[in-house]
Protein backbone atom coordinates (compact mmCIF):
# COMPACT_ATOMS: atom_id res chain seq x y z
CA UNK A 1 0.00 0.00 0.00
CA UNK A 2 1.01 3.64 -0.31
CA UNK A 3 2.26 6.05 1.12
CA UNK A 4 -1.02 7.52 2.51
CA UNK A 5 -3.22 6.57 5.73
CA UNK A 6 -5.65 3.99 5.08
CA UNK A 7 -8.84 5.71 5.73
CA UNK A 8 -7.60 8.51 2.95
CA UNK A 9 -6.70 6.00 0.36
CA UNK A 10 -10.21 4.35 0.79
CA UNK A 11 -11.83 7.88 0.50
CA UNK A 12 -10.35 8.21 -2.52
CA UNK A 13 -10.72 5.12 -3.95
CA UNK A 14 -14.82 5.26 -3.11
CA UNK A 15 -15.57 8.28 -4.82
CA UNK A 16 -13.46 7.09 -8.26
CA UNK A 17 -15.55 3.91 -7.90
CA UNK A 18 -18.65 6.05 -7.17
CA UNK A 19 -17.79 8.11 -10.12
CA UNK A 20 -17.69 5.09 -12.44
CA UNK A 21 -20.42 2.59 -10.72
CA UNK A 22 -23.03 5.88 -10.97
CA UNK A 23 -22.50 6.50 -14.82
CA UNK A 24 -22.09 3.10 -15.52
CA UNK A 25 -25.91 2.46 -14.22
CA UNK A 26 -26.93 5.54 -16.09
CA UNK A 27 -25.48 4.61 -19.24
CA UNK A 28 -26.48 1.18 -19.01
CA UNK A 29 -30.38 2.75 -18.88
CA UNK A 30 -29.87 3.35 -22.48
CA UNK A 31 -29.75 -0.30 -23.19
CA UNK A 32 -32.58 -1.12 -25.90
CA UNK A 33 -33.45 2.66 -26.46
CA UNK A 34 -30.49 4.11 -27.96
CA UNK A 35 -31.17 5.77 -31.51
CA UNK A 36 -29.19 3.08 -33.74
CA UNK A 37 -28.46 -0.32 -33.09
CA UNK A 38 -24.37 0.41 -33.47
CA UNK A 39 -25.47 3.16 -29.80
CA UNK A 40 -27.15 0.37 -28.31
CA UNK A 41 -24.44 -1.81 -28.69
CA UNK A 42 -22.01 0.98 -27.72
CA UNK A 43 -23.96 2.00 -24.65
CA UNK A 44 -23.64 -0.78 -22.47
CA UNK A 45 -20.78 -1.40 -23.89
CA UNK A 46 -19.46 1.66 -22.31
CA UNK A 47 -21.36 1.01 -19.12
CA UNK A 48 -19.78 -2.54 -18.88
CA UNK A 49 -16.14 -1.19 -18.86
CA UNK A 50 -17.23 1.88 -16.27
CA UNK A 51 -18.98 -1.02 -13.91
CA UNK A 52 -15.65 -3.16 -14.26
CA UNK A 53 -13.37 -0.40 -13.11
CA UNK A 54 -16.04 0.63 -10.24
CA UNK A 55 -15.53 -3.31 -9.51
CA UNK A 56 -11.61 -3.74 -9.62
CA UNK A 57 -11.99 -0.50 -7.39
CA UNK A 58 -14.62 -1.28 -4.86
CA UNK A 59 -12.78 -4.90 -4.35
CA UNK A 60 -9.09 -2.71 -3.69
CA UNK A 61 -11.32 -0.08 -1.31
CA UNK A 62 -12.89 -3.69 0.85
CA UNK A 63 -9.48 -4.72 0.97
CA UNK A 64 -8.19 -1.64 2.27
CA UNK A 65 -10.93 -1.09 4.33
CA UNK A 66 -10.04 -4.64 5.90
CA UNK A 67 -13.56 -4.84 7.75
CA UNK A 68 -14.66 -7.58 5.97
CA UNK A 69 -16.96 -5.77 3.35
CA UNK A 70 -17.28 -6.85 -0.41
CA UNK A 71 -17.92 -4.95 -3.16
CA UNK A 72 -21.63 -5.77 -3.56
CA UNK A 73 -21.95 -4.23 0.32
CA UNK A 74 -20.27 -1.07 -1.32
CA UNK A 75 -22.44 -0.71 -4.53
CA UNK A 76 -25.54 -2.12 -3.03
CA UNK A 77 -25.93 -1.45 0.58
CA UNK A 78 -25.02 1.98 1.58
CA UNK A 79 -26.95 4.91 1.96
CA UNK A 80 -27.31 8.30 -0.35
CA UNK A 81 -25.22 10.20 1.86
CA UNK A 82 -22.67 7.44 2.13
CA UNK A 83 -22.30 7.78 -2.10
CA UNK A 84 -19.25 10.38 -2.93
CA UNK A 85 -19.57 10.26 -6.57
CA UNK A 86 -19.36 13.45 -8.17
CA UNK A 87 -23.05 15.12 -9.03
CA UNK A 88 -22.01 15.12 -13.00
CA UNK A 89 -22.96 11.51 -12.99
CA UNK A 90 -25.79 11.50 -11.24
CA UNK A 91 -27.64 13.21 -14.03
CA UNK A 92 -30.56 12.04 -15.45
CA UNK A 93 -29.78 10.86 -18.67
CA UNK A 94 -32.01 13.42 -20.74
CA UNK A 95 -31.61 13.41 -24.79
CA UNK A 96 -28.37 11.23 -26.39
CA UNK A 97 -26.80 14.47 -27.07
CA UNK A 98 -26.87 14.98 -22.91
CA UNK A 99 -25.80 11.54 -22.68
CA UNK A 100 -22.71 11.96 -25.04
CA UNK A 101 -21.51 15.15 -23.55
CA UNK A 102 -21.41 13.41 -20.09
CA UNK A 103 -19.86 11.04 -21.28
CA UNK A 104 -17.11 13.28 -22.92
CA UNK A 105 -16.56 15.54 -19.92
CA UNK A 106 -16.14 12.30 -17.67
CA UNK A 107 -14.27 10.98 -20.34
CA UNK A 108 -11.72 14.07 -20.70
CA UNK A 109 -11.55 14.48 -16.61
CA UNK A 110 -10.62 10.42 -16.21
CA UNK A 111 -8.17 10.33 -19.12
CA UNK A 112 -4.98 12.60 -17.31
CA UNK A 113 -6.30 10.95 -14.03
CA UNK A 114 -5.57 7.50 -15.20
CA UNK A 115 -2.59 8.22 -17.10
CA UNK A 116 -1.41 9.81 -13.81
CA UNK A 117 -2.01 6.76 -12.16
CA UNK A 118 -0.33 4.51 -14.33
CA UNK A 119 2.92 5.40 -12.66
CA UNK A 120 1.10 5.66 -9.15
CA UNK A 121 2.53 4.79 -5.63
CA UNK A 122 -0.05 2.35 -5.09
CA UNK A 123 0.90 -0.38 -7.32
CA UNK A 124 -2.54 -2.00 -7.38
CA UNK A 125 -4.05 1.26 -8.51
CA UNK A 126 -1.71 1.37 -11.13
CA UNK A 127 -2.57 -2.04 -12.86
CA UNK A 128 -6.26 -1.30 -12.60
CA UNK A 129 -5.25 1.96 -14.52
CA UNK A 130 -3.17 -0.20 -16.86
CA UNK A 131 -6.80 -1.42 -18.28
CA UNK A 132 -8.59 1.85 -17.64
CA UNK A 133 -6.25 3.94 -19.56
CA UNK A 134 -7.01 2.06 -22.87
CA UNK A 135 -10.68 1.82 -22.43
CA UNK A 136 -11.32 5.92 -21.58
CA UNK A 137 -9.23 6.39 -25.04
CA UNK A 138 -12.34 4.01 -26.68
CA UNK A 139 -14.86 6.49 -24.94
CA UNK A 140 -13.27 9.70 -25.53
CA UNK A 141 -12.60 9.05 -29.12
CA UNK A 142 -16.63 7.86 -29.42
CA UNK A 143 -17.91 11.00 -27.60
CA UNK A 144 -15.69 13.05 -29.11
CA UNK A 145 -16.98 12.12 -32.41
CA UNK A 146 -21.07 12.42 -31.30
CA UNK A 147 -20.27 15.91 -30.27
CA UNK A 148 -18.67 16.56 -33.15
CA UNK A 149 -21.25 15.32 -35.60
CA UNK A 150 -24.45 16.82 -33.49
CA UNK A 151 -22.91 20.41 -33.07
CA UNK A 152 -22.06 20.51 -36.61
CA UNK A 153 -25.28 18.60 -37.82
CA UNK A 154 -28.09 19.78 -38.08
CA UNK A 155 -30.02 22.90 -36.82
CA UNK A 156 -32.03 20.76 -34.48
CA UNK A 157 -28.92 18.50 -32.97
CA UNK A 158 -26.99 21.77 -32.78
CA UNK A 159 -29.59 23.31 -30.56
CA UNK A 160 -29.52 19.94 -28.62
CA UNK A 161 -25.87 19.92 -27.90
CA UNK A 162 -25.93 23.56 -26.96
CA UNK A 163 -28.92 22.80 -24.94
CA UNK A 164 -26.63 19.98 -23.06
CA UNK A 165 -23.90 22.31 -22.84
CA UNK A 166 -26.04 24.97 -20.79
CA UNK A 167 -27.54 22.01 -18.57
CA UNK A 168 -23.71 20.38 -18.04
CA UNK A 169 -22.17 23.51 -17.37
CA UNK A 170 -22.64 23.92 -13.79
CA UNK A 171 -21.20 20.40 -12.76
CA UNK A 172 -17.96 21.15 -14.81
CA UNK A 173 -16.37 22.77 -11.54
CA UNK A 174 -16.55 19.90 -9.21
CA UNK A 175 -14.55 17.63 -11.13
CA UNK A 176 -11.72 19.57 -10.37
CA UNK A 177 -11.96 20.39 -6.65
CA UNK A 178 -9.01 19.69 -4.25
CA UNK A 179 -9.85 18.97 -0.77
CA UNK A 180 -7.29 17.29 1.86
CA UNK A 181 -8.26 13.90 0.54
CA UNK A 182 -6.88 14.94 -2.96
CA UNK A 183 -4.11 16.65 -1.67
CA UNK A 184 -2.67 14.32 0.52
CA UNK A 185 -3.04 11.53 -2.57
CA UNK A 186 -1.10 13.70 -4.45
CA UNK A 187 1.66 13.85 -1.97
CA UNK A 188 1.99 10.32 -1.51
CA UNK A 189 2.16 9.61 -5.10
CA UNK A 190 -1.19 8.01 -5.36
CA UNK A 191 -2.67 10.44 -7.71
CA UNK A 192 -2.58 13.65 -9.59
CA UNK A 193 -4.69 16.06 -7.82
CA UNK A 194 -7.53 17.25 -9.47
CA UNK A 195 -6.88 20.82 -10.26
CA UNK A 196 -3.27 19.72 -11.82
CA UNK A 197 -5.14 18.01 -14.67
CA UNK A 198 -7.63 20.83 -15.51
CA UNK A 199 -5.20 22.10 -18.46
CA UNK A 200 -4.80 18.52 -19.85
CA UNK A 201 -9.18 18.48 -19.88
CA UNK A 202 -9.92 21.61 -21.46
CA UNK A 203 -6.88 20.49 -23.91
CA UNK A 204 -9.17 17.72 -24.84
CA UNK A 205 -12.40 19.51 -24.87
CA UNK A 206 -10.94 22.98 -27.12
CA UNK A 207 -10.70 21.33 -30.23
CA UNK A 208 -14.06 18.78 -30.26
CA UNK A 209 -15.96 22.18 -29.19
CA UNK A 210 -14.15 24.11 -32.11
CA UNK A 211 -15.00 21.43 -34.51
CA UNK A 212 -18.41 21.12 -33.24
CA UNK A 213 -19.37 25.18 -32.77
CA UNK A 214 -19.90 25.02 -29.39
CA UNK A 215 -18.79 27.49 -26.87
CA UNK A 216 -18.37 26.80 -22.91
CA UNK A 217 -21.29 28.48 -21.07
CA UNK A 218 -20.23 31.04 -18.05
CA UNK A 219 -21.76 29.52 -14.94
CA UNK A 220 -22.13 31.93 -11.98
CA UNK A 221 -22.81 29.15 -9.49
CA UNK A 222 -20.96 25.44 -9.94
CA UNK A 223 -22.95 22.80 -8.46
CA UNK A 224 -21.19 21.31 -5.44
CA UNK A 225 -21.39 18.69 -2.93
CA UNK A 226 -21.14 15.04 -4.35
CA UNK A 227 -18.00 14.45 -2.50
CA UNK A 228 -19.41 14.98 0.52
CA UNK A 229 -22.15 12.79 -0.20
CA UNK A 230 -24.62 15.40 -1.40
CA UNK A 231 -26.64 14.78 -3.77
CA UNK A 232 -29.73 16.18 -6.37
CA UNK A 233 -32.51 15.08 -6.38
CA UNK A 234 -31.78 12.49 -9.40
CA UNK A 235 -29.82 10.32 -7.12
CA UNK A 236 -32.73 8.38 -4.78
CA UNK A 237 -34.22 7.41 -7.66
CA UNK A 238 -31.11 6.17 -8.85
CA UNK A 239 -30.47 4.64 -5.62
CA UNK A 240 -33.72 3.12 -5.91
CA UNK A 241 -33.31 1.30 -9.31
CA UNK A 242 -29.93 0.26 -8.70
CA UNK A 243 -30.28 -1.28 -4.86
CA UNK A 244 -33.84 -2.82 -5.57
CA UNK A 245 -33.04 -6.02 -5.40
CA UNK A 246 -30.41 -6.26 -2.70
CA UNK A 247 -33.25 -4.21 -1.19
CA UNK A 248 -35.93 -6.49 -1.87
CA UNK A 249 -34.17 -9.41 -1.24
CA UNK A 250 -31.35 -8.96 1.36
CA UNK A 251 -28.25 -10.89 0.66
CA UNK A 252 -29.81 -12.40 -2.52
CA UNK A 253 -26.62 -14.02 -4.56
CA UNK A 254 -26.75 -15.14 -8.35
CA UNK B 1 20.48 -30.73 -5.34
CA UNK B 2 17.44 -32.55 -6.54
CA UNK B 3 18.24 -35.40 -9.30
CA UNK B 4 16.31 -35.66 -12.40
CA UNK B 5 14.10 -38.15 -11.22
CA UNK B 6 12.94 -35.97 -8.49
CA UNK B 7 12.71 -32.97 -10.72
CA UNK B 8 10.89 -34.65 -12.97
CA UNK B 9 8.51 -36.02 -10.42
CA UNK B 10 7.77 -32.54 -9.00
CA UNK B 11 7.62 -30.77 -12.60
CA UNK B 12 5.09 -33.67 -13.90
CA UNK B 13 1.77 -32.68 -11.64
CA UNK B 14 2.43 -29.04 -12.19
CA UNK B 15 2.99 -29.70 -15.87
CA UNK B 16 -0.98 -31.72 -15.56
CA UNK B 17 -1.88 -29.14 -13.86
CA UNK B 18 -1.32 -26.66 -16.69
CA UNK B 19 -2.49 -28.87 -19.50
CA UNK B 20 -5.76 -29.25 -17.63
CA UNK B 21 -6.31 -25.38 -16.90
CA UNK B 22 -5.13 -24.64 -20.45
CA UNK B 23 -7.67 -26.35 -22.13
CA UNK B 24 -10.96 -24.52 -20.88
CA UNK B 25 -11.97 -22.66 -24.22
CA UNK B 26 -13.46 -18.69 -23.57
CA UNK B 27 -17.13 -19.10 -23.06
CA UNK B 28 -17.40 -16.08 -25.68
CA UNK B 29 -15.05 -17.22 -27.89
CA UNK B 30 -14.96 -20.70 -27.70
CA UNK B 31 -12.81 -21.13 -30.71
CA UNK B 32 -10.03 -20.30 -28.21
CA UNK B 33 -8.73 -21.60 -24.68
CA UNK B 34 -7.79 -19.41 -21.98
CA UNK B 35 -3.98 -20.00 -23.00
CA UNK B 36 -4.62 -19.25 -26.42
CA UNK B 37 -5.85 -15.66 -25.41
CA UNK B 38 -2.67 -15.74 -22.64
CA UNK B 39 -5.13 -15.03 -19.87
CA UNK B 40 -4.10 -17.96 -18.05
CA UNK B 41 -0.98 -16.16 -16.43
CA UNK B 42 0.52 -20.13 -14.72
CA UNK B 43 -0.26 -22.79 -12.97
CA UNK B 44 2.14 -23.63 -9.54
CA UNK B 45 1.20 -26.65 -7.51
CA UNK B 46 1.23 -24.82 -3.96
CA UNK B 47 1.06 -27.29 -0.84
CA UNK B 48 -0.42 -30.09 -2.80
CA UNK B 49 -2.71 -27.37 -3.90
CA UNK B 50 -3.33 -26.42 -7.48
CA UNK B 51 -3.05 -22.52 -8.49
CA UNK B 52 -3.93 -21.10 -11.12
CA UNK B 53 -3.29 -16.96 -12.25
CA UNK B 54 -6.17 -15.77 -14.54
CA UNK B 55 -6.30 -11.86 -16.21
CA UNK B 56 -9.07 -10.08 -17.24
CA UNK B 57 -9.34 -9.06 -20.69
CA UNK B 58 -11.63 -6.11 -20.40
CA UNK B 59 -12.40 -4.61 -16.56
CA UNK B 60 -16.13 -5.30 -17.06
CA UNK B 61 -15.44 -8.56 -18.80
CA UNK B 62 -18.58 -10.42 -17.98
CA UNK B 63 -16.98 -13.75 -18.76
CA UNK B 64 -14.48 -13.23 -16.20
CA UNK B 65 -15.83 -15.13 -13.09
CA UNK B 66 -17.33 -17.99 -15.87
CA UNK B 67 -13.51 -18.35 -16.74
CA UNK B 68 -12.08 -18.27 -13.36
CA UNK B 69 -15.16 -21.40 -12.42
CA UNK B 70 -14.01 -23.21 -16.01
CA UNK B 71 -10.50 -23.25 -14.46
CA UNK B 72 -11.15 -24.13 -11.17
CA UNK B 73 -13.35 -27.35 -12.25
CA UNK B 74 -10.92 -28.24 -14.70
CA UNK B 75 -8.45 -28.79 -12.25
CA UNK B 76 -10.85 -30.86 -10.15
CA UNK B 77 -11.60 -32.53 -12.74
CA UNK B 78 -8.20 -33.53 -13.49
CA UNK B 79 -8.06 -34.90 -9.48
CA UNK B 80 -6.20 -31.50 -8.20
CA UNK B 81 -7.60 -29.55 -4.93
CA UNK B 82 -8.00 -25.97 -6.71
CA UNK B 83 -7.66 -22.27 -5.97
CA UNK B 84 -8.02 -19.47 -8.55
CA UNK B 85 -6.46 -16.03 -7.93
CA UNK B 86 -7.18 -13.23 -10.24
CA UNK B 87 -4.02 -11.01 -11.05
CA UNK B 88 -4.48 -7.67 -12.34
CA UNK B 89 -0.98 -6.63 -13.17
CA UNK B 90 0.43 -6.67 -15.29
CA UNK B 91 -2.76 -5.80 -17.53
CA UNK B 92 -3.47 -8.04 -20.44
CA UNK B 93 -2.90 -6.93 -24.08
CA UNK B 94 -4.37 -8.40 -26.58
CA UNK B 95 -0.34 -9.03 -27.94
CA UNK B 96 -0.53 -12.23 -25.14
CA UNK B 97 -2.56 -13.47 -27.85
CA UNK B 98 -0.59 -16.69 -29.19
CA UNK B 99 -0.07 -17.43 -32.76
CA UNK B 100 -1.93 -20.31 -32.36
CA UNK B 101 -4.91 -18.12 -30.80
CA UNK B 102 -4.36 -15.50 -33.79
CA UNK B 103 -4.85 -18.66 -36.55
CA UNK B 104 -7.68 -19.89 -35.03
CA UNK B 105 -9.53 -16.66 -34.23
CA UNK B 106 -9.63 -15.95 -38.18
CA UNK B 107 -10.28 -19.57 -38.86
CA UNK B 108 -13.50 -18.83 -36.77
CA UNK B 109 -14.28 -15.66 -38.38
CA UNK B 110 -12.90 -13.03 -35.93
CA UNK B 111 -10.33 -10.86 -37.40
CA UNK B 112 -7.67 -11.07 -34.81
CA UNK B 113 -5.90 -8.24 -33.47
CA UNK B 114 -2.43 -6.64 -34.86
CA UNK B 115 0.51 -7.46 -32.90
CA UNK B 116 2.76 -4.92 -29.97
CA UNK B 117 -0.22 -3.06 -29.70
CA UNK B 118 0.31 -1.58 -26.33
CA UNK B 119 0.56 1.43 -26.68
CA UNK B 120 -2.84 4.00 -27.05
CA UNK B 121 -1.88 5.39 -30.37
CA UNK B 122 -1.72 1.79 -31.90
CA UNK B 123 -4.92 1.21 -30.06
CA UNK B 124 -6.13 3.32 -32.68
CA UNK B 125 -4.01 2.37 -35.69
CA UNK B 126 -6.87 -0.72 -37.08
CA UNK B 127 -6.46 1.55 -40.45
CA UNK B 128 -5.71 -2.17 -42.33
CA UNK B 129 -7.64 -4.80 -40.93
CA UNK B 130 -7.89 -7.68 -43.34
CA UNK B 131 -11.47 -9.51 -43.70
CA UNK B 132 -11.13 -12.86 -42.02
CA UNK B 133 -13.33 -14.93 -44.83
CA UNK B 134 -11.44 -13.36 -47.86
CA UNK B 135 -8.29 -11.89 -46.56
CA UNK B 136 -9.17 -8.47 -48.38
CA UNK B 137 -7.99 -5.30 -46.78
CA UNK B 138 -10.22 -3.49 -48.41
CA UNK B 139 -12.63 -2.88 -45.08
CA UNK B 140 -14.25 -0.52 -43.25
CA UNK B 141 -15.21 -0.03 -39.64
CA UNK B 142 -19.07 -0.26 -38.93
CA UNK B 143 -18.83 0.17 -34.83
CA UNK B 144 -16.16 0.62 -32.56
CA UNK B 145 -18.45 -1.51 -29.95
CA UNK B 146 -19.79 -4.64 -31.76
CA UNK B 147 -21.10 -8.08 -29.87
CA UNK B 148 -18.84 -8.48 -26.81
CA UNK B 149 -16.67 -5.65 -24.97
CA UNK B 150 -13.83 -7.15 -26.96
CA UNK B 151 -14.54 -6.66 -30.57
CA UNK B 152 -15.52 -3.76 -32.88
CA UNK B 153 -17.92 -4.80 -36.00
CA UNK B 154 -16.19 -4.31 -39.35
CA UNK B 155 -17.37 -4.91 -42.95
CA UNK B 156 -15.63 -6.18 -45.88
CA UNK B 157 -15.81 -4.33 -49.00
CA UNK B 158 -14.52 -6.99 -51.43
CA UNK B 159 -16.76 -9.85 -50.26
CA UNK B 160 -19.75 -7.87 -48.96
CA UNK B 161 -19.24 -9.68 -45.27
CA UNK B 162 -19.66 -8.37 -41.75
CA UNK B 163 -16.86 -9.93 -39.19
CA UNK B 164 -15.89 -8.60 -35.71
CA UNK B 165 -12.67 -7.92 -34.89
CA UNK B 166 -10.95 -8.34 -32.00
CA UNK B 167 -10.05 -5.03 -30.35
CA UNK B 168 -6.01 -4.09 -29.63
CA UNK B 169 -5.58 -3.03 -26.08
Amino acid sequence: MAGVERRTLLAFLLRLADDHLILGHRLSEWCGHAPMLEEDLAMPNMALDLIGQARALYQYAAEVEGKGRTEDDFAYLRREREYTNCMMVERPNGDFAHTILRQLYFAAFMEPMWKGMLASSDEHLAGIAAKAVKEVAYHLRHAGEWVIRLGDGTEESAWRMREAVASLAPYVEELFETDEVTREIAAGGVASDPPSTRPAFDAILRPIFAEAGLEQVDVAHPKTGGRKGIHAEAMGFLLADLQFMQRAYPGMVW
Amino acid sequence: MLSVAERTAAELPRRRAWLAAASVPDPEVPCVTVADLGILRSVDIVDGVAVAKVTPTYSGCPAVLAIELAVEAALRDAGFEARVERVISPAWTTDWITDEGREKLRAYGIAPPRKTSSSIRSLFGEDEVACPKCGSADTEKLSEFGSTACKAHWRCNACREPFDYFKCI
